[in-house]
């Protein structure tokens, strides 16, 4: 059984349909690229595997649980977790903070535990202090923990999404342009980085634009073109792919 | 001792304190704009007092009843509120504010238009501090744990939260449901120490006038709350008696003071920031060209 199944998905907004009849799996243990041109729909898949859109048609099944009807923080506590396009950290918090929040749903304290400090609180919270500096020096930002997100540079700004988004302690990771805006030195700390995890044993799925990045990490690639799979293989076999080509290049 | 003006004046800012705490959790950190918390305050203080008046339970317990009367309330209006956002949200709140003055201006058991009468004078200054306390130590213990991150998370970014696992309307509904519980409280000392209750007070303008303290002392930060709320009681009544010329005035320059504060620091008096003794410390400090051993962030 595949890690995540997604079976005949189409979303529509009005009369865009965004994807189209999509079906794909991400089997356990690898990093799954799904690539296409600007406005191709790749984004649009996350926010139906997140639950943040209701897709018109069709479902995704995580470790064979339908995920569709989920609301998304439920999503969240049952294993997948994504970072977004445009960076959305809680800017105005610390680092640490941040770390803290993805970690949500692996810690307790609710209302009154919170407010009386009773000792299980006080344990969870030292234990997820360390468990959170622990990830922060995974990425590389040790020592930033008690700096504004929104202070941090761009590079570092998107490994601080990664690493909260690990928080949760994911076995599915939904990447969406990890490597946008990164110079190349960033980029491939970045394929270092995401290697790493998938050797940790979690999943990935990764939408990205630097081919490079592509090409380079994923054991396989699925192209979207307005909407629609358009190809579904291993990285050498889609660069040949004359679909694929064309959907990039345009016809000569 | 201090003068029986005075005793009633730091009577009045101890309530307000209470009033602004509870509104800076839900507007300043968990970020849902609230134009009706003068309803949640005028249910605590009608069902406090009309158990102490036409029951004979002691103060105390219906001082808590009151407040627990008002958090309910804030879970039933804020279960189907919370689902909207923004400028949607405020005039639905501030919508129940006014249902909820007008419904206490037509039913009996509240004396109407004449307001509740006949309430015995219990609260006192022990108590307005005791309570101003308490609801300082358990807004500052539910900031710092992970309930309030996730508050503060859904003020920064509700999206980002929700994908984060956070619950977004439960941990709304569940700012709503302390402040309501604070404004109860703040709502029963209020009613046992005016002795009287009328709709009137609790309208759109006290909802306002609360915000105002939030907002003035700086969304988001708890000591701002309480120098907002003080700062905003003692205005009026330092205008009259410090400017004995211009008294007749005094709420014009009330206002005056609100807008030039607000182009002075949009951001309220503390901005997000909490005041802390060791920060001012290491502030003179630095000011007298000291090196200190320890930096302050600022």
């Amino acid at each position: 059984m595949p890690l995540l199944e997604i079976k005949n998905l189409t979303m529509r907004f009005g009369g865009l349909t965004a994807v189209k009849n999509l079906t794909m799996t991400v089997e356990e243990g690898e990093i799954r690229s799904l690539i296409g041109p600007n406005g191709a729909g790749k984004t649009t898949v996350f926010n139906v595997l997140t639950g943040i859109y209701q897709p018109s048609k069709g479902n995704a099944f995580f470790q064979g649980r339908e995920i569709c009807s989920l609301r998304p923080y439920q999503v969240t506590s049952i294993g997948i977790t994504r970072t977004f396009q445009n960076i959305r950290l809680f800017g105005n918090m610390t680092v640490l903070d941040n770390i803290l929040i993805g970690m949500h749903t692996r810690t307790r304290s609710e209302l009154l535990a919170s407010v009386l400090k009773v000792r299980a609180t006080r344990t969870e919270e030292a234990e997820a202090r360390d468990q959170a500096r622990e990830l922060l020096q995974f990425v590389g930002l040790a020592g930033k923990e008690q700096e504004l997100a929104r202070n941090l540079p761009y590079g570092q700004q998107r490994r601080l999404e990664i690493a909260r988004a690990l928080g949760a302690d994911p076995k599915l990771l939904l990447l969406d342009e990890p490597a946008a805006g990164m110079n190349p030195q960033e980029t491939s700390d970045l394929m270092e980085l995401i290697t790493t995890i998938r050797a940790m044993g979690r999943t990935i799925l990764l939408i990205e634009h630097d081919m490079k990045v592509v090409m380079n990490i994923s054991d396989r690639v699925a192209v979207l073109d307005y909407g629609e799979k358009i190809a579904d293989s291993t990285p050498q076999e889609v660069q040949k792919d004359e679909k694929v080509v064309k959907a990039y290049l345009g016809e000569g | 001792m201090i003068s029986a003006y005075y005793y009633n004046l730091l009577i009045l800012i101890g309530i307000n304190i209470i009033l602004a705490l509870g509104l800076n959790l839900i507007t300043g950190y968990t970020g849902q704009l609230s134009l009706g918390h003068a309803a949640f305050m005028s249910v605590g203080g009608y069902a406090s007092g009309i158990l102490t008046v036409k029951t004979g339970i002691p103060f105390l317990p219906a001082l808590v009843i009151g407040a627990l009367v008002a958090a309910a309330l804030g879970f039933l209006v804020g279960l189907p509120t919370l689902r909207l956002r923004g400028d949607y949200l405020a005039i639905a709140t501030l919508g129940f504010g006014e249902i909820l003055r007008v419904t206490f201006l037509n039913l009996e058991i509240t004396g109407g238009p004449f307001g509740l009468r006949g309430l015995a004078k219990e609260t006192n200054g022990l108590i307005v501090f005791i309570a101003t306390v308490i609801a300082l130590v358990v807004i500052w213990s539910l900031i710092n744990s992970r309930v309030g991150r996730a508050m503060i998370a859904i003020r920064e970014d509700e999206v980002a939260a929700e994908a984060m696992g956070i619950n977004t309307t439960r941990y709304k509904v569940l700012a709503f449901v302390v402040g309501a519980f604070f404004a109860g409280i703040a709502g029963g000392l209020y009613a046992h120490w005016f002795r009287y209750l009328n709709p009137a007070s609790f309208g759109f303008m006290k909802s306002i006038e609360i915000l105002c303290m939030v907002v003035l002392g700086g969304l988001g930060s708890t000591t701002g709350a309480v120098v907002g709320a003080a700062t905003l009681t003692y205005a009026p009544e330092f205008l009259r008696s410090f400017f004995p010329v211009i008294s007749e005035y005094r709420m014009l320059f009330y206002g005056a003071l609100l807008v030039v504060l607000m182009l002075l620091r949009p951001q309220g008096i503390m901005g997000t920031s909490e005041f802390s003794p060791l920060k001012v410390y290491h502030w003179i400090r630095s000011r007298q060209g000291v090196k200190t051993t320890v930096g302050s962030d600022s």
